[in-house]
């Protein structure tokens, strides 16, 4: 489903990613680990178009059509979706209003009707209830005012609304209370599906308990070190990265969140 | 180059020609402005005598005062003797038969509004037959009106049949001699749109100047009075969202509200003129008075306004709180794009006890276009226990346009609380992002971003006014992202 070879991105003229090879099939779940600045969050814009990274060299393509040719949205249409590691507020704007204009443009590209406010109001309250986020979030603006853990669960309200090909999840488990971490975790178990494939993006080894990753990848200065099994979060939680020969100052360019 | 030189010469002498025919059939004055010419005007829409004195009193004033240079805005001086200052409506031969001829971005932009097409036409300035129109509005606003007492009718027609009522409140508010715009306007306002609510009366309608169909043509002097007797209620919407052109670049216009003890008066308004093109170049100035007197106890005042268009806008909506507990409000959303410039806010005057008001403003710039929000508050002496409260947000979109914010405030009494609140915002690179991430164009996503920021005024606006206010900021904002 997805195939990244050896993409370069940079920022500033800094080169941030340095390489990347990366092989996602449709079904499987993928969780990227890596020290603090490695460049996880980079990869994830990345393969969403945020114009703010510089991709210099390498490929990205979603079954077979090149990601690099098309602008944010239209990947976004392809069925791309990113979980933001911190999601920005848009005040003013409801999360309702927001949410149906995505879900009304997807179909739109899909060739399909738009829903009305009255259908996709039942809709999204039915998914609130799935994240557990009480239905008056919806009447709220966009991430305005929402406590840490709100705003995670907001992310997937959204992909459980998107019905991505490929769902980022940019440490969505981060800043989350034990039972926001299970509502959160149940989430992303119900996006697991045939057809789907599922990059996340994890500090903890606890969530990959309670989701079960295919594969894990260690990505460190920007590029991956080592790919594994579910065993080698396990692994990583005892040993840390130092074993991979990570540099000290790679592994640990900032303090941990 | 012989030949073109003498066709150039043709077409001159032939414009000049034309000059002189429209002059002789009087829908056109020669340039310039004089007594003459103000007597001319006034006897052509056969005013009695007490009208002309009152313009000619106004020309006098008129020619004394300056025009103001404080605005935030500049543009080129304007030569008031080469403009002419009265024109009758187009005949029907000279406008466009269909909308085949209408120019096609102007059709575009109705089509994007959603502007039905029968309207289209009507705004277009398609000669329509007038009968289906005439009739249609008799039955649907005239009936139900009259049985309330109300009246809604030109301020031309109200010279004629309401003198006494006009002679009273024409200028009790902006007096003639109140600026430069307005001095101007009182000597040669071409129409405009006149309403009188009786006592206890609580108007069955929003009335529209779109109902009043040759309003749409009032000309750039546009003089507009509304009366609220006690204890009534009116709310008034001027204009509409559909792009107005005009020949006429400079628009001067004079409205005036009165309410009288426990009346309300709600006026909102969608400003629409032609902005200039993306270069900057043509579009309206427009240099508007705006007044309302909250003259009786417990009186209301409510300005509302969505301002999209012109090339330059000079515009205060303004409450006079005179009678005790009376309240004035002001909502303004005032969008500039390309190279508009828009100088506009409110002024609050709280002369009675208690009175209090309320002032949200919501600037939005996008491309290399100023907003300027400027704002008095004012309290007399006797202005016990009065309060306001401001809210003055600004948004910007891109980096090559400027917000500022001159809030005066003055108070001569004590008691007076003023709360003050002002913000400064982007739409952000994070936030375009995270709407491109899910799916919405960015063009939708600004818009969105835009709307959001304005909710608070829309949410005064009529129901369906709102929503097409809301598409109306969609179509300004074109092109601004990029
Ligand atoms: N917009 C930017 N401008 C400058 N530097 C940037 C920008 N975005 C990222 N970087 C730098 O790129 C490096 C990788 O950052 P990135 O956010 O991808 O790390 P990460 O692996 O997600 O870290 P964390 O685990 O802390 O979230 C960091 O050194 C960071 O400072
Ligand atoms: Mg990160």
């Amino acid at each position: 489903m997805l195939s990244i070879k050896n993409l370069h991105a940079s920022v500033e003229g800094e080169e941030i990613l340095k390489g990347i090879n990366l092989e996602i099939k449709a079904g499987e779940v993928h969780a990227i680990m890596g020290p603090n600045g490695s460049g996880k969050s980079t990869l994830s814009q990345v393969l969403a178009g945020n114009e703010t990274f510089e991709v210099t060299q390498g490929e990205i393509s979603l079954n077979g059509e090149n990601l690099l040719d098309l602008e944010t949205e239209e990947r976004a249409r392809e069925g791309i979706f990113l979980a933001f590691q911190y999601p920005v507020e848009i005040p003013g704007v409801s999360n309702l209003q927001f949410l149906r204009t995505a879900v009304n443009a997807m179909r739109t590209h899909r060739g399909e009707t738009e829903m009305n406010a009255a259908e996709f109001m039942k809709l999204a309250k039915e998914v609130s209830k799935q994240v557990d986020l009480d239905p008056a979030f919806l009447k709220r603006g966009v991430n305005e005012g929402f406590s840490g853990g709100e705003k995670k669960r907001n992310e997937i309200l959204q992909a459980l609304l998107l019905q991505p090909k490929l769902a980022i999840l940019d440490e969505t488990d981060s800043g989350l209370d034990i039972d926001a971490l299970q509502v959160v975790s149940k989430g992303v178990n119900a996006l697991r599906a045939e057809d789907r494939a599922i990059l996340m993006v994890t500090h903890y080894q606890r969530l990959l308990n309670h989701i079960v990753p295919d594969h894990v990848h260690v990505l460190a200065g920007g590029r991956i070190v080592k790919s594994g099994g579910r065993e080698l979060a396990l692994e990583l939680e005892e040993r840390g990265y130092g074993w991979l020969g990570v540099k000290d100052e790679e592994a640990t360019p900032s303090a941990a969140s | 180059m012989a030949t073109t030189d003498k066709e150039v010469n043709e077409l001159i002498k032939r414009e000049y020609e034309h000059g002189f025919v429209t002059d002789i059939e009087a829908d056109t004055f020669e340039p310039g402005l004089n007594e003459d010419v103000i007597a001319r005007l006034s006897a052509i829409k056969k005013e009695p005598e007490w009208m002309l004195e009152w313009r000619l009193k106004a020309y006098r004033r008129w020619l004394e005062m300056d025009e103001p240079d404080w605005a935030h805005v500049g543009y080129p001086k304007i030569d008031y003797n080469s403009i002419s200052h009265y024109s009758a409506p187009k005949r029907k031969e000279d406008m466009p038969q269909s909308l085949d001829e209408v120019d096609p971005e102007l059709l575009k932009t109705y089509e994007k509004l959603g502007i039905p097409l029968h309207e289209r036409e009507k705004l277009a300035g398609v000669a329509v037959d007038a009968v289906f129109d005439s009739v249609s509005v008799a039955t649907t606003f005239k009936e139900p009106l009259a049985k309330a007492g109300v009246i809604f009718c030109s301020i031309s027609e109200a010279i004629q049949d309401y003198p006494e009522l006009v002679k009273k409140y024409l200028g009790s508010v902006v007096p003639a001699g109140d600026n430069f715009f307005a001095g101007l306007n009182s000597a040669v306002f071409s129409d405009g749109t006149f309403v009188y609510v009786p006592k206890g009366v609580r108007c069955p309608m929003e009335l529209s100047t779109y109902f009043r169909i040759n309003a749409a043509n009032t000309g750039q002097f546009e003089r507009t009075l509304i009366i609220a007797e006690d204890s009534s209620y009116v709310s008034y919407l001027e204009g509409c969202t559909a792009p107005m052109r005009d020949e006429n670049q400079l628009h001067a216009a004079v409205v005036e509200l009165v309410a009288l003890d426990d009346a309300q008066i709600k006026y909102s308004t969608v400003q629409n003129w032609y902005p200039g093109d993306e270069n900057g170049k043509g579009g309206i100035f427009n240099f508007v008075t705006k007044r309302g007197a909250a003259i009786g106890k417990n009186s209301k005042i409510s300005w509302t306004q969505v301002e999209t268009g012109s090339a330059v806008t000079w515009k205060y909506p303004s409450c006079v709180l005179r009678g005790d507990n009376s309240v004035g409000e002001f909502y303004s959303v005032a969008l500039t794009n390309n190279f508009q410039q828009a100088d506009t806010g409110t002024k609050m005057i709280h002369l009675g006890k208690n009175t209090s008001s309320t002032i949200i403003s919501k600037g939005i710039s996008a491309g290399k276009s100023s907003n300027a929000y400027r704002g008095l508050v004012k309290f007399g002496p006797g202005a016990e226990g009065a309060r306001n409260y401001t809210q003055c947000d600004s948004l910007l979109i891109g980096d090559r346009c400027g917000a500022h914010t001159f809030p005066y405030i003055e108070s001569k009494n004590k008691s007076a609380i003023v709360e003050h609140e002002a913000t400064t915002s982007k739409v952000s690179d994070e936030q375009m992002f995270l709407c491109r991430q899910r799916g919405i164009d960015p063009e939708q996503a600004v818009s969105m971003i835009v709307n959001g920021f304005c909710k608070e005024v829309f949410k005064e606006l009529p129901m369906e006014f709102a929503v097409e206010a809301g598409k109306l900021l969609e179509v300004s904002l074109e092109g601004s992202v990029g």
